[in-house]
């Protein structure tokens, strides 16, 4: 290498690391502010510039309101019951839809398919002016099932997930267990259903954090404190903590923390399922 | 995996049943009927009924709960084009395509720098990602501790010596659409920047090391190389940054609740219907942001013909 194109390439990477440390500073700086602001006493916080270091990080007291007073401990039991079922609803109609479309041909497959998909152009939260008319009649105001049953029947990416995947699996194997005399639902149970793994877990990543962050059907359905998600309870914060802001910074790093957690420990298939599930 | 459309799908053969008992052959076309049976009843319930009730509801003038609707034909959508509070609030959008636009260009560059052999590159990945994973009111509360006065961005610009600069990130009229579009940038670019990634990456090494051999630089490499094979990518994202501008609502709905200018045009939606309680003029302006999503969407489909991860076509 010459002289000159070594020193270009110098300022080259000059300039990849010193715009690479500015994005990961610009994503991480307002964090690391809330993430501190949660261990401050009220004090600390009103005295102190929002850079400083707490001066005990085991000063919990904000976080212990936080899940008590705050109602974040009920908010995270909320969030995981709803997630748990309607991810499991999502999967098994979202499968079973898609291997009838995928394994059979039927009359009107076509439009059932061109339903599915107009579905996901409907903006989400706009429809909920009709919707919430029909929640409220069929007395799932106020409940739990409010979020599952919207959850679990709107918004069905499962569909398209699993019928791409299902294109690249050879229908042999089906073929082979129907000649054995398999009825269709073992070949359902049997042969789709696990061979499908990899596409559920993309489901699961992509409908999990929706779900997790959905704040406004909760909101909307489910005004009852006790049924406070995680993303409704945080809301609720800011009436009665909006003069203390620390314990604010404690509520936001409780919700951060399962978030960052799955992430790290899933980070791979988190990549894998966001490109292959966006752009429903 | 995502670039062939789902019709590729051969379905089962229905030929070889044509010689079957008509019994048996009704059967047949009941099975997957049985499969479909759940899943579409939701969809009709939950998604369809809805949709036509939001168009039926478009024509009354109902508060949501008296018995006593009078049809009122036209009037509603009259009243969503005349008022500026209701249609005009479409203009706060265009802050957002700004910043979405930002959003797209910053995903790009970092997604390019990325693409290279870089040190800590899943270090840096992983931070620039996360981001979008966050909850919505989480990100809506770090920001009103970032902006508000004297909080994290008033200090950073006093370390910096620029308190002449010092504003009311909120508070002001513009500003506060200014800012609260950045904070969507922060917490979508993530997406976009991965998404990018990962279709840099696609693109067969060989190719680029050939390019590099016949002498191209890395910017002919960028236009002639990594340019076209992301280009479906790109184009969908830009879709998608136009819908999602259209139908902005988490952010300032918790950051600010619409005031002072920084409505959007789904809150003031949701408000009319359910804090005012107009559900036929609510339900008018569902109506007017679905229409106008399918408009956009239509030119999608005509701009990008062979877009590759629409599985509809």
């Amino acid at each position: 290498m010459t002289l000159g194109s070594q020193a270009r390439s110098l300022a080259g990477n000059v300039v990849v690391y010193a715009s690479l440390v500015l994005a990961a500073t610009v994503a991480l700086l307002p964090l690391i502010v809330v993430f501190m602001a949660g261990f401050k006493t009220r004090a600390e916080f009103r005295e102190g510039g929002p850079l400083g270091v707490p001066v005990d990080w085991f000063h919990l007291d904000n976080f212990i309101t936080a899940f008590t007073r705050g109602g974040m401990a009920m908010g995270l039991l909320n969030t995981t019951f709803i997630l748990v079922v309607s991810v499991t609803g999502s999967i098994l109609i979202g499968s079973m839809a898609a291997f009838a479309i995928s394994r059979f041909d039927f009359r009107g497959r076509r439009l059932v398919v061109f339903l599915f998909l107009f579905a996901t152009l409907v903006p989400a939260v706009t429809a909920q002016v009709a919707t919430f008319q029909l929640v409220v009649g069929m007395g799932l105001f106020n409940t739990r099932w409010a979020a599952i049953a919207l959850f679990t029947s709107t918004d069905i990416i499962g569909i398209y997930i699993f019928l791409q995947f299902l294109r690249g699996v050879p229908r042999s194997l089906d073929e082979a267990a129907y000649l054995d005399g398999a009825s269709s639902f073992r070949v359902y149970r049997s042969i789709v259903l696990p061979l499908l793994k990899p596409a559920i877990a993309t489901v699961v990543i992509i409908k999990g954090v929706a779900i997790y962050n959905e704040f406004y059907i909760p909101f909307l359905y489910m005004p009852s404190r006790d049924l406070g998600v995680v993303a409704t309870s945080l809301f609720r914060f800011q009436g009665p903590y909006s003069a203390d802001w620390q314990v604010i910074s404690a509520g936001v790093v409780i919700t951060i923390i399962p978030t960052l957690i799955v992430f790290l420990a899933l980070q791979r298939y988190i990549y894998n399922g966001f490109t292959r599930g966006t752009g429903k | 995996m995502r670039s062939e459309p789902v019709q590729g799908v051969t379905p089962v053969p229905a030929a070889h049943a044509v010689g079957m008992p008509l019994s048996m052959r009704l059967r047949r076309a009941a099975v997957p009927w049985a499969y479909l049976a759940i899943p579409v009843t939701l969809l009709l319930v939950f998604t369809y009924v809805p949709i036509g009730a939001m168009f039926s509801f478009s024509t009354l003038e109902w508060d949501g709960l008296s018995r006593d609707r009078p049809f009122i034909g036209l009037d509603n959508y009259t009243e969503v084009f005349r008022r500026p509070e209701l249609f005009g609030v479409f203009a706060t959008s265009l802050f957002y395509l700004a910043g979405a636009f930002i959003q797209l260009g910053l995903a790009l560059y970092l997604a390019v720098l990325l693409s290279y052999n870089v040190r800590f590159r899943n270090v840096f990945k992983g931070i620039i990602f996360f981001p979008y994973l966050i909850n919505g009111v989480a990100i809506g509360f770090i920001f009103l501790y970032v902006f508000q006065p004297d909080g994290v961005l008033d200090t950073l610009l006093a370390g910096f010596g620029l308190e002449d600069h010092q504003r009311h990130w909120l508070g002001e009229r513009g500003l506060n659409n200014a800012s609260l579009a950045s904070v969507s940038v922060w917490r979508y670019m993530g997406l976009n920047f991965v998404l990018f990634l990962g279709a840099i990456q696609s693109i067969p090494h060989e190719i680029l090391e050939a390019a590099s051999i016949d002498g191209a630089s890395r910017w002919q490499q960028l236009r002639h190389v990594i340019a076209p094979g992301i280009k479906p990518v790109i184009g969908l994202s830009f879709i998608l940054a136009i819908q999602g501008s259209l139908a902005v609502f988490d952010i300032p709905y918790i950051m600010t609740g619409g005031s002072n200018g920084s409505s959007t045009f789904v809150i003031q939606t949701v408000d009319i219907a359910f804090k005012f309680h107009k559900v036929g003029l609510g339900s008018a302006m569902a109506v007017t942001l679905l229409l106008i999503i399918l408009v956009v969407t239509g030119i999608q489909r005509r701009i990008i013909r062979d877009d590759p991860v629409d599985i509809s076509q």
